[in-house]
């Protein structure tokens, strides 16, 4: 709030960015873990890269879907 | 329609016997893509367009808005921008409930400043106007938008090149049967068998055959749509997967597929879950119905998100030159060189994006496939 006092922006603009900074931050944690543990676990057991690849991907993609609802309400906040 | 034939016909080499289309089943198809023409045409994503037109005219081009460019690239668009003023005009069709089907072009409007025949365009979406040019709240909800739009046509390229390409890929299988792919056609069979073994066969099971056509047209349809719209140039940069209707209507159609297809044990799951407290079954069935609507619900987001973050992310990339540009020029082109780097690398890893999202549509509907027709009384977690 005082950020968007100081840029001359809505206060809603403001929330909206720091709503999308918080989700992005959401989602990297989580598709920083899903990434880690799949390499983790290929490391293991290099024969399951082919399973364990895939199921990364499905994870990162399903975490990824909820920081972009994040994005979406972001957007509209923005564009309105 | 021909090309989803096609699509079948590849895929089901190996599954028994490959039976001529049903009427019924063409039907469908057809309706498929009527569908997802018509939406993309009804129901574009114009609520947040830009405020007034694109820069039209030297007193407001010199002024620069990247928001007003990023938002006017990624929407829907009656005309398509090619250069400079150039834009070509796309055919205007609308049905009014009073005054019956009217059809022109959209280069009758001048973009935006201009009424036509009582009709105007405003922040992008075409209203009823009286003869003083104000806008007609009234006679405005009167109006069916079934305009072929940049998306439309977008999609009709997608569609005719997929005709082509699958076509072409389905003759050489053809005359090569039983011999080493050739061509186009060693380009796609890849795709085709990963599509096949990776997607459907591990995630639906035995009856994955019956699903192919519709897993392939899927996946090959949003595919070519985001590769495509990766393409700056005129054929491409169309924001067709970035489109909430597009993506609406592709989810709508794995939803009918998956709702249709639930047997027995799909639906004794979802109203009953077996081994659950009856107690427990009071909050467990309303959930299990909401997930119905919320697994197609997400396909329809992703998808969106996905595309249209990647189109804002490369222009806000590009359009950082004119930014910097309009406080001075060396500034401009100083900044260019980094700035065209990261556009490459972003519309790169936007190609890398653009098959993760086929394969995460496609394969995330074969998984809901999965579970409507499992067989077994065992049940297998599925994620989501």
């Amino acid at each position: 709030m005082f950020l968007s006092a100081l840029l001359d922006i809505g206060t809603g603009y403001g929330i909206a960015a720091v709503g999308a900074g918080l989700a992005a931050l959401g989602a990297g944690v989580g598709i920083g873990r899903i990434g880690g543990d799949a390499v983790q676990a290929m490391a293991r057991q290099p024969e399951a890269m082919n399973d364990l690849r895939a199921n990364m991907i499905l994870t990162a993609a399903l975490v990824e879907g909820a920081a972009f609802f994040a994005m979406v309400v972001g957007l509209l906040v923005v564009l309105k | 329609m021909f090309a989803l034939n096609v699509n079948g016909y590849i895929c089901g080499r190996k599954a028994a016997g490959i039976r001529p289309a049903k009427p019924l089943k063409t039907l469908l198809r057809l309706a498929f893509l009527s569908l997802v023409l018509l939406l993309a045409g009804t129901l574009p994503a114009h609520g947040h367009g830009p405020e007034a037109p694109a820069a039209h005219g030297d007193a407001e081009a010199a002024e620069f808005n990247a928001g007003q460019l990023i938002m006017g690239h990624v929407v829907d668009d009656h005309s398509w921008h090619i250069a400079g003023d150039f834009a070509i005009p796309l055919p205007v069709i609308i049905y009014d409930t009073q005054r019956g089907l009217q059809m022109f072009s959209s280069g009758r409007f001048e973009h935006g400043h201009a009424a036509y025949n009582g009709y105007m365009l405003h922040d992008g979406k075409i209203v009823a106007v009286d003869a003083a040019g104000n806008v007609d709240e009234a006679a405005s909800a009167n109006i069916w938008d079934i305009s072929i739009t940049k998306n439309t046509l977008a999609i009709f390229m997608v569609v005719a090149l997929m005709l082509v390409v699958f076509i072409s890929v389905a003759g050489s299988y053809k005359a090569r049967t039983g011999m080493a792919p050739k061509g186009l056609q060693s380009l796609l069979e890849p795709i085709i068998l990963f599509v096949r073994d990776d997607v459907a066969k591990s995630s639906i099971g035995p009856e994955y055959a019956r699903f192919m056509p519709f897993l392939l047209t899927q996946f090959f349809l949003i595919l070519f749509a985001n590769l495509l719209g990766l393409v700056p140039v005129f054929p491409g940069g169309a924001n067709v997967t970035g489109s909430i209707a597009v993506t609406f209507t592709l989810a709508l159609f794995t939803f009918v597929v998956v709702t249709f297809n639930g047997n027995k044990h799909y639906w004794h799951h979802i109203l009953a879950m077996p081994g659950v407290p009856a107690w427990v079954l009071i909050i467990l069935t309303p959930v299990e119905i909401l997930g119905m609507f919320l697994k197609p619900f997400v396909l329809m987001i992703r998808l969106f998100a996905n595309i249209t973050g990647g189109h804002i992310i490369v222009m806000s990339f590009f359009s950082l030159i004119f930014v910097f540009g309009v406080s001075s020029p060396v500034a401009g082109y100083g900044v260019s060189i980094v700035s065209v780097a990261f556009t490459i690398f972003m519309n790169l890893l936007e190609m890398l994006v653009a098959f993760i999202q086929a394969y995460v549509f496609t394969f995330l509907t074969a998984l809901y496939l999965g579970a409507a027709v499992e067989q077994s009384h065992e049940h297998k977690e599925s994620l989501v």
